[in-house]
């Protein structure tokens, strides 16, 4: 028989029940929940008297909605106040805790920030949450994943899910990254290689040197974008990395539990007879930094490189997506992407707002200032993320060199709360999602590193920061 | 959940890949906590000019594809956000059926949850459809879930589902009850993980 993969042990240690002909039901160890995806849920349980089978395994937080502004008073928009009392109420009457922007606030912040930050999220787990971008708790080894609404009512009313088996893809990536090429420049790559529908119906587990030497804080950057290669989950395998960076953590195990959990985590990796489904392998010494050109994730190039130009491309439905989103985009083919100008800079978001990027982010801006008629922000992913850079007096060299330091959220990533881009203004972004109007309607998004982004908020457009030394000014 | 067995009527084409679910139903519709109200929404961004006037150039705002009911689009259909207010907004707009040659995962199952049948359908037949669409107004399908077949005039063809999707849907199935028929599994489930991965459980430590 052959020997298993990370995620068929950690799929057959979690089903319940098997019935032919039906999806298997799935057990689920950890659910996180926020305003947007949840209120629907929960008024689901309440029209039908149905309980939350395990508040003590469902933990809750405010991240998409809140203003990144002064929180002292109340929220402007009416119907985002309404969204989130709407939580503040659900946690109460379900027994969730909650880590809001008034309760608990010490720890509110992004989801995918705060789970691996606060412990929740562990090896050999399996989690869920109302939204796409929970891929990125693969990183610890866990099968993580995003579920629509119905299925968070689903979850919170039965504490199990109804899954298909997925395929498990297995992408490579071998040999040492380049000196200024990120973790995000690896996923991003893999996105423009695959493309957005790649890695449809599968899990991917990422392996290789590249992959092993990434640190913690990495590796969710890359299994973060799992999603926009079309993957449900992503995964990593857990290492020595992993078990020290949960150890001591608010709710990781302690003590026995810690010893015998480690023990399990320790089992949790690909055997070397098992067999993907799938399997890609890439060159990271091959990999520069990334700049997305158009209105998908897939659509990205090096920073070396050009526009492409849609006359070349040989497909039809292709060649007209690549037309509608240069027109979307105001690009002109060929445009060598260092000439491409921006307005706007945003370093933040569930995929890079953690504190290695801003710790990056500060060595590169540190005494110098954002160009001419840019405006630049740094929203951390979450309030311990905030006060730990604050201890280390990071917001003084942001504030200093011209970029506005915020409050913890989602942000401009998606711009559910006021942080938007006008119409036809170009942001240089470390978020995840370069769609039309993601960030505001008409706004034009470039999905780039931290340091992608630091360095443009300082020349005022792309450039190559292999080229720079970090930290000791140009 | 409201059944679904047959759908007949005409077919709307949107005439692009990667839809996503941020165009589907933009983010700033996600507010509210109801799950109805979404379906004016729908292509938001695209429908309306930025001086709220209808945008002639949407072919969906093109008058021969009104009260539509099947959607015929391109590869990766809902892709991105998981937000099931896209499938929201398309039911409410009066959507049952989607065509395309494939879709992202999670919005393929909000569509079951939602009482909408996604039908994958090859390349070939994809472009096949657009031609017959554009070529003839009022263009219209008849799709029936029960003998798993399409169609129209020039068309027809056996489409694939899996047979536990097919089963909710034509049934109308809650999954939650179903699934609430299992709890003596799921509690003898939860037993055996408390003891043998009682790592599992957050531990603020206070019990030491």
């Amino acid at each position: 028989m052959a020997g298993k993969t990370l995620f068929d042990k950690i799929w057959e240690s979690h089903l319940v029940h098997e019935e032919e002909g039906k999806p298997s039901l799935l057990y689920i160890d950890l659910h996180l929940v926020h305003e947007v995806t949840s209120p629907q849920a929960f008024e689901g349980l309440r029209i039908t008297g149905r309980e939350v089978r395990r508040p003590d395994l469902t933990f809750a937080t405010m991240d998409h909605n809140v203003p990144t502004t002064d929180r002292s008073g109340p929220i402007s928009d009416p119907i985002s106040a309404k969204q989130i009392e709407a939580l503040r109420q659900n946690c109460k009457d379900f027994g969730i805790t909650l880590f809001g922007i008034r309760i608990n606030s010490q720890s509110q912040g992004i989801v995918h920030v705060i789970g691996p930050e606060l412990g929740l999220t562990k090896p050999g787990m399996t989690i869920v949450c109302g939204d796409s971008h929970t891929s990125t708790h693969g990183a610890f080894g866990a099968l993580a994943f995003g579920i629509g609404t119905s299925e968070v009512e689903h979850v919170l009313a039965t504490q199990c899910l109804r899954q298909n088996r997925p395929k498990v893809f297995e992408i490579r990536v071998d040999g040492e990254r380049q000196y200024g090429v990120t973790a995000k420049d690896i996923i991003l790559g893999i996105i423009g290689h695959i493309g957005t529908a790649g890695a449809t119906g599968t899990v991917v587990e990422y392996r290789g040197e590249a992959i092993e030497a990434l640190s913690m804080e990495e590796r969710m950057t890359v299994c973060n974008m799992s999603i926009e290669g079309g993957a449900r989950a992503g995964m990593i395998a857990p290492d020595q990395k992993t078990f020290e960076y949960v150890k001591d953590r608010r709710y990781a195990p302690k003590n026995s539990n810690y010893e015998k959990a480690l023990e399990h985590w320790k089992t949790l990796h690909t055997d070397p007879d098992a067999v993907f489904d799938k399997s890609l392998t890439l060159d990271a010494r091959k990999i520069a930094p990334q700049v997305s050109w158009g209105t998908n994730p897939g659509m990205v190039t090096d920073v070396t490189s050009k526009v492409p130009d849609p006359n070349e491309c040989e497909e039809a439905g292709k060649r007209k997506s690549m037309e509608q989103a240069l027109e979307y985009m105001g690009l002109k083919a060929n445009t060598p992407i260092t000439d491409i100008h921006v307005d706007r800079v945003f370093i933040g978001s569930c995929t890079n707002s953690r504190m290695e990027d801003l710790l990056a982010v500060a060595e590169m801006v540190k005494g110098r200032k954002v160009a001419d008629g840019v405006s630049a922000m740094v929203v951390p992913g979450s309030q311990l993320v905030k006060k730990k850079a604050e201890e280390m007096e990071l917001h003084r060299i942001f504030t200093e060199a011209g970029f506005e330091w915020r409050e913890s959220g989602c942000s401009m990533c998606l711009g559910m709360n006021p942080d938007i881009l006008a119409p036809g203004e170009r942001c240089a972004s470390t978020s995840n999602r370069n769609f039309e109007g993601r960030q505001g309607k008409g706004g034009r998004t470039h999905l780039v590193s931290p340091i992608m982004a630091a360095a443009a908020a300082l020349e005022g457009h792309f450039v190559d920061v292999r080229g720079w030394e970090i930290g000791k000014g140009v | 959940m409201e059944k679904l067995r047959k759908v007949s009527g005409k077919v709307a084409a949107l005439d692009r890949m990667n839809v996503d679910t941020d165009q589907i139903i933009p983010k700033q519709f996600l507010k509210r906590i109801e799950r109805t109200g979404f379906g004016e929404f729908l292509f938001f961004d695209w429908k309306y000019n930025d001086d709220g006037t209808l945008n002639e150039d949407f072919e969906l705002n093109l008058p021969r594809y009104a009260d539509a009911c099947i959607l015929l689009s391109r590869e990766n259909f809902g892709s991105g956000s998981s937000r099931e207010h896209a499938p929201w907004a398309i039911r409410e707009a009066g959507f049952r059926v989607i065509l395309a040659p494939s879709f992202a995962d999670i919005f393929y199952n909000n569509c079951f949850k939602n009482s909408i049948l996604p039908i994958v359908i090859s390349k070939d037949r994809t472009d096949e459809l657009f031609r017959l669409v554009w070529e003839n107004e009022g263009y219209s399908l008849d799709v029936d879930l029960v003998k798993r077949s399409v169609t129209g005039e020039g068309i027809n063809f056996l489409f694939e589902i899996d047979d536990f999707k097919r089963k909710v849907l034509l049934e109308g199935l809650d999954d939650i009850s179903q699934t609430l028929e299992l709890k003596d599994s799921i509690g003898k489930y939860e037993k055996l993980f408390m003891n043998e991965r009682e790592w599992v459980l957050p531990d603020e430590g206070k019990s030491l």
